[in-house]
């Protein structure tokens, strides 16, 4: 089985991606700590889906796969939004 | 591109295609938990609030960073291998395993801690907790020894994949092997994203 990857991510690349985390971290404790109200759980889940986002982006080279998978991917997520919604809807309707 | 040349990139495409198929029921393993944790999390807010404040947010944070430059180094290892240096791709593997190994250690030393305070499933002090305690340790557990054993099934693969790049049948043409692995790798990352500031930051 050989492979025939066309993108070769730089080591730079990988670095500024990690650096871009970190950060996305670090405003994640900080605004925790700062207690920005009744938002603070929505904005801690906001930051770790641009993380994921970006992880799921570059780390996992989804940015140059076919769109196939991408749409796969995206799709599932979705699918992942909608069950949890409908739970939701379910526990408060009920 | 000759015809054999296609069908043999077809065959990668695939193989990479049943990694991310398996990755999809990882994501539903964890996401059924995440349901849990956020329907329980609405029904006893002020028990949830109050039992996160025991969990230590700097071994969360500090094992947050770990994971995380443990996902460059494999990102950077696949780099490495395309460009034949496998050498280097093993070094940056054998980082990531120390980095793994540093998440596993924390991790002791977080348990440990609760064990000599008796807070663990079954104990007499859990038992005396508030229901909504109770669930939110019970999810802690589950959710982070769950995550742990992903950890060190990722180290074993990263382990497999170092001995074959050394013994050449992981190479700058057949690397299918190590490119799931990191994949795998990576969704420990991913999951491990949400994990932290659910239980860790959030009280």
């Amino acid at each position: 089985m050989k492979n025939h990857d066309n993108h070769i991510s730089s080591d730079s690349a990988n670095w500024t991606v990690l650096l871009i985390l970190l950060i996305l971290t670090t405003l994640s404790i900080l605004a925790i700590k700062i207690h920005v109200g009744a938002f603070t759980v929505a904005l801690a889940l906001l930051l770790a889906s641009v993380k994921v986002t970006i992880v799921l982006t570059y780390f996992m080279h989804l940015k140059f796969e076919n769109l196939l998978l991408r749409l796969m991917v995206g799709g599932v997520f979705l699918l992942f939004a909608i069950v949890i919604a409908i739970t939701f809807i379910d526990y408060y309707f009920r | 591109m000759s015809t054999t040349e296609h069908s043999e990139h077809i065959d990668s495409d695939t193989g990479k295609l049943g990694m991310w198929l398996f990755l999809f029921t990882e994501l539903f393993l964890f996401g059924g938990l995440f349901i849990v944790y956020a329907v329980m999390r609405s029904k006893y807010a002020a028990d949830f609030h109050h039992a996160a404040l025991e969990l230590n947010a700097f071994i969360g944070a500090t094992n947050t960073v770990v994971l995380l430059v443990s996902s460059m180094t494999v990102a950077m290892s696949l780099t490495a291998i395309q460009q034949k240096k496998a050498g280097k791709a093993m070094g940056l593997l054998l980082i990531t395993l120390i980095l793994a190994g540093v998440f596993m250690v924390n991790k002791y030393f977080e348990w440990g801690h609760k064990f000599e305070i008796h807070l663990y499933p079954g104990s007499d002090v859990m038992k005396s907790m508030p229901h909504g305690e109770i669930m939110f340790f019970g999810l802690y557990y589950m959710m982070t020894g769950l995550h742990a054993i992903h950890v060190i099934i990722g180290g074993i693969l990263l382990t497999v994949v170092i001995f074959k790049i050394n013994s050449g049948k992981i190479n700058a043409e057949h690397y299918l092997l190590q490119e799931n692995s990191a994949l795998y790798w990576h969704l420990v990352d991913l999951i491990w994203i949400f994990l932290f500031p659910l239980l860790y930051l959030i009280t």
